[in-house]
């Protein structure tokens, strides 16, 4: 069978030779998938990676715990509270508006609330939690966790709330916190965070960026649902920084209440009323503010949730401001507490020696107007440093006369006034010290010189913050430095306190010998029995302190009032009442501590502002004898004191 | 080895023993490593577990594997005999299964005996193999070279086809298509004659259209464009792109496929395996199972050109062409070089028919070894060479 093995043969060839074809085929193929393979592997591979990365990793934002605040020892005026939610994890309830059937027999749900829910539920997807209820009660909290084995679904969840323990003392320092409105918004996803609060008014603006902190982030595995897995990767973030006022609790506190209510009612007959007013406290050599009242205060926790309707228009149309920190924004005529700036500068400018007598019989006749003293039957004939002891009117209106306008707000100016400090608070206002150009300017009329008489009991048009005028004391009672206020001395970064580079102060440029006839004369009006203020003098001889009245009207005294006689405070709206005021600092000998009060409409600066003053002069100085060792470094004195 | 067979012992009395003996162990040592990367991999789709995949394609497997040898050690000369009825038993089941499918609704593959379910194109793909190999192996190469010769044989290709098509199974096919196709061009029809039935094929292409299914047609479409519908079914495609592509070199490691195991890649313990294995393992574990493959092919080829039957032979690239379109249209599916059509990546996919159909065939291919020596007359009567 040749013909038969031969055509075997030749299949057997054929079928050889297309065997390779197709192998070869076969292989080149393979080699094409290689080729593929190794394009999305290798070549293209890094934008495989990130695809991969961006299906499966989402980004969760962990919102830093906002830094707290504390006082000078430590104390925390500003932290965080837990705040416990009830959440409802639809997917795992049987029927949402079922679970909260039940739940609402534990726990009051409003309407409102309800509709809210069963709207986001509608709308999320069903694993991710729903806040049913916030801001839980101790009380609520328990009755759900007991609860919970019969509510599937239900949780209790913890956030973080900023809350203010000393709510309305230290609102007008710490301000608020609240959610951040559409012009917050930075692109900073940390702000879209639904518990995310920012630093409104007081420290908490001020501050804000430090207090915030960085967000940590959380990288969560997420499958093709969405549905978290787990945790790829946590960065903790940074926790915002604590930050340390210059504030003593205590004496806030202390100020604050004693600031708030009258301590007799100026109505007889009638209940004490609450007060309108301020104090500032503040450590004469190095600014350190102590105490910054405003009085009355109002709670920063209801804005923190945004503070309902009707409370905030009752805030608003109430008469007493207390939404307006009047400690620096305040601004009043100084009275006669102004009357040490225009003995000093009458030395200063040598029209006028310590020696200057002048007679005052109640009024002094300047063209065709009276000026009168508020001592009706006059004081007689005094010598500078008596005329601030007894507040004499008349002598000043002589001094003033002498020297000008322009010489009296050059030298307030020196001492803090007329100008802002730069306090760390938002808010500060300016006051205002007149000069003839000023004048002129504003007006279109020029200065006269009368204007000036008025300047010299600290009327008219001059105004002073209470803040400006502890100031001004402080820098009488250090012997001339120029110290500025201050209110936070550190952010503690990491626990460790970062020092602050000691302050020291320029001289503001006055003799010692005018400083020494100012503070004479502040001796004299709390210890000497002829002072203003001697019926508030401390008798602690160790702690006394010296001191000056104001009283400043408000209203003109018209000529028929001054012949029919000044009506009594308790006949005079409030509006129209006098305010008090009082500046001093303690003690007298080594002065460490200065202080400012007012109380508006609240009468004379001698009965009504002058006791508080002393007792929070008097409560400073215990203070420091019961705790001498504060959280921060007092900065050292001044150096080189010119003696 | 084969140079010397016809000088060897005398095939007709081989025991079983001896025929167990002339088993290509490499083969099956080959057809085992592929598995257990299956195993491997159906193990790491599961998230770590055997269950439920990975145990149950091992037993499969093993069955598998007793059912292979046991196909090895047939006289070779059955299987040329039985060719015809058994393509014909395929072709009544696959026709019931259509009937069955029609009567019922939608898709219907199967087909329930009662005790057990059979698959008819599987059956097919194997059958078809046979009764080519036969067809062509009583054909003189003066006959191949007849256009009317070829009729007969095309008939007996597009019918099973079309019915497969029909059910709707694209896939298989496809497979049982491009296996008859690799047998006519291995049995020596000019190429001329492939380039008209293609010419013709394209033109029928517009009317078959209109035949496929909604989602046939989608996924063609996708496959064109899959950026056209990123959410419907071009993301699978995309999907396994980005599997497969953020593997890089290296791949992420073993169980720690971040796309499979998180449920963006679809049909991850079937169709997609691929791209769980190349995810995790890399361009270089994607390489290695190319890699195996190719040897399987190659170990094939040998034992073709080794046969001295023209049957064997056809039987063998038959068996191997099927193999072959099998991984490649898989490969090249989930790397979005083809649509997906739904073919099972062999031997490592999910799935115990074609894991069975596919044992079997390489239990004819080791047959084809076996019997390489034995000759085959044009009646299938057994004369030793």
């Amino acid at each position: 069978m040749p013909s038969l093995l031969h055509r075997d043969n030749a299949r057997s060839k054929l079928f050889t030779r297309r065997l390779a074809i197709l192998a070869g085929g076969q292989l080149t193929l393979f080699g094409l998938l290689i080729g593929r393979m190794y394009y999305l592997q290798v070549i293209e591979s890094e934008r495989y990676k990130v695809l991969a990365d961006e299906n499966r990793i989402n980004l969760r934002l962990l919102p830093p715990p906002r830094g707290r605040i504390i006082d000078r020892y430590g104390e925390p005026l500003a932290i965080n509270r837990l705040n416990y939610r009830i959440v409802v994890i639809p997917e795992q309830t049987g029927s949402v508006p079922m679970t909260l059937d039940v739940l609402s027999e534990i726990v009051p749900i409003g309407d409102n609330d309800r509709r809210r829910i069963l709207r986001e539920v509608a709308r999320k997807r069903r694993f991710l939690p729903v806040t049913v209820r916030d801001n839980l009660s101790w009380d609520e909290v328990s009755r759900v966790a007991v609860n919970t084995p019969d509510l599937p679904g239900v949780m209790i969840d913890v956030g973080s709330t900023r809350a203010y323990p000393y709510a309305a003392e230290l609102s007008h320092i710490l301000g608020y916190v609240a959610p951040p409105s559409e012009a917050d918004l930075t692109g900073d996803p940390l702000l879209e965070l639904p518990d995310f609060r920012v630093g409104r008014n007081g420290v908490e603006r001020i501050y804000d960026l430090a207090l915030r902190g960085r967000a940590g982030t959380s990288q969560i595995e997420v499958n093709a649902l969405g549905r978290p897995i787990r945790e790829l990767a946590r960065n903790e973030g940074e926790p915002g920084h604590d930050l340390v006022l210059t504030l003593d609790l205590n004496l806030q506190r202390f100020a604050a209440e004693r600031l708030a209510r009258e301590e007799k009612s100026v109505v007889p007959g009638l209940p004490p009323e609450e007060r309108s007013g301020a104090a500032v406290l503040i450590d004469v050599a190095n600014g350190d503010i102590l105490a910054l009242v405003s009085v009355p205060g109002y709670d920063p926790n209801e804005f923190n949730k945004g503070i309902s309707g009707p409370l905030w228009r009752s805030l608003l149309s109430n008469s007493r401001t207390p939404l307006t920190n009047k400690a620096i924004s305040g601004q009043y005529p100084p009275g006669s507490t102004f009357k040490m700036m225009v003995a000093m500068a009458a030395l200063e400018a040598g029209l006028a020696t310590p020696e200057l007598r002048v007679s005052c019989p109640g009024f002094l006749e300047f063209g065709d107007n009276k000026f009168h003293c508020w001592k009706k039957g006059g004081h007689g004939a005094l010598d500078m440093v008596e005329a601030i002891k007894q507040s004499c009117d008349v002598y000043f209106y002589e001094v003033a006369r002498r020297i000008g306008i322009d010489r009296i707000t050059q030298m307030s100016r020196r001492f803090g006034l007329g100008h802002t400090l730069g306090l760390d608070l938002p808010g500060e206002r300016a006051g205002l010290m007149p000069t003839r150009e000023w004048k002129l300017a504003t007006t279109g009329v020029t200065w006269q010189q009368g204007e000036s008489l008025v300047a010299g009991i600290g009327q008219g048009y001059v105004l002073a913050t209470p803040l400006q005028l502890a100031v001004m004391t402080a820098r009488i009672a250090n012997g001339g430095f120029a110290v500025t206020p201050h209110l936070t001395r550190d952010l503690i970064a990491g626990r460790r306190l970062a020092a602050r580079p000691a302050v020291s102060f320029p001289p503001v440029g006055v003799s010692q010998q005018a400083l020494a006839i100012a503070a004479r004369g502040m001796r004299g009006v709390v210890n000497d029995p002829r002072g203003t203020a001697y019926g508030a003098r401390i008798v602690d001889a160790t702690m006394a302190m010296a001191g000056k009245t104001g009283t400043s009207q408000v209203r003109r005294i018209t000529a028929e009032e001054r012949r029919v006689g000044l009506r009594k405070p308790s006949q005079v709206p409030w509006k129209e009442r006098d305010h008090a005021l009082f500046v001093g600092y303690a003690p007298v000998d080594n002065p460490r501590y200065a202080v400012a009060v007012v109380v508006e409409h609240g009468g004379g600066g001698s009965a009504v502002a002058a006791p508080v003053a002393r007792d929070i002069l008097r409560a400073a100085q215990l203070r420091e004898r019961e705790r001498p060792e504060p959280l921060l470094r007092v900065a050292e004195q001044p150096p080189d004191r010119r003696s | 080895m084969a140079l010397h067979s016809s000088l060897s012992a005398p095939r007709r009395g081989m025991s079983i023993f001896d025929k167990l003996r002339q088993t290509t162990w490499g083969l099956v040592a080959l057809v085992t490593l592929v598995s257990s990367v299956g195993f491997a991999m159906l193990y790491s789709a599961a998230g770590g577990s055997f269950d439920p995949w990975a145990s149950r394609q091992m037993i499969r497997f093993f069955v598998g594997l007793g059912l292979m040898l046991g196909v090895a050690v047939v006289d070779l000369r059955f299987f040329f005999r039985i060719a015809y009825p058994f393509y014909f038993v395929a072709l009544v089941l696959l026709t019931a299964v259509d009937v069955a499918g029609a009567i019922g609704m939608g898709a219907q593959r199967w087909l329930d005996l009662g005790v057990i379910q059979i698959q008819p194109s599987e059956l097919m793909k194997l059958s078809v193999v046979l009764v080519l190999a036969r067809y062509f192996h009583r054909l003189g190469p003066e006959d191949v070279g007849n256009p009317v010769k070829l009729i007969w044989p095309i008939f007996l290709v597009l019918v099973p086809a079309a019915l497969v098509v029909k059910q709707p199974d694209l896939g298989s096919a496809i497979i049982i298509g491009l296996t008859g196709a690799i047998i006519f061009f291995l049995a020596g029809v000019r190429l001329w004659k492939f380039i008209v039935v293609g010419a013709g094929g394209a033109a029928v292409v517009p009317i078959a259209w209109g035949f496929l299914r909604e989602y046939q047609k989608n996924r063609v479409l996708t496959f064109l464009n899959p950026e056209n519908d990123p959410l419907g079914s071009g993301y699978h495609i995309i999907q396994s792109k980005i599997a497969l592509g953020s593997g890089g070199i290296w791949g992420k490691g073993f169980l720690q496929g971040t796309q499979s195991h998180l449920q963006f890649l679809p049909e991850k313990q079937t169709d997609f395996i691929f791209t769980m294995l190349s995810e995790e393992l890399g361009f270089v574990g994607g390489l290695a199972l190319i890699g195996i493959y190719s040897l399987i092919l190659l170990y094939g080829v040998g034992i073709a050109v080794r046969s001295r039957s023209q049957f064997g032979r056809l039987v063998a690239v038959g068996i191997l062409g099927g193999f072959f379109v099998y991984a490649f249209v898989n490969m090249a599916m989930v790397m979005g070089l083809l649509p997906v059509v739904g073919v099972p990546l062999p031997l490592v996919s999910y799935g115990g028919t074609a894991m069975m159909t596919l044992l079997m065939g390489f239990g004819l291919l080791i047959n084809v070894y076996i019997h390489r020596d034995v000759h085959i007359g044009r009646s299938g009567a057994g004369e030793d060479g």
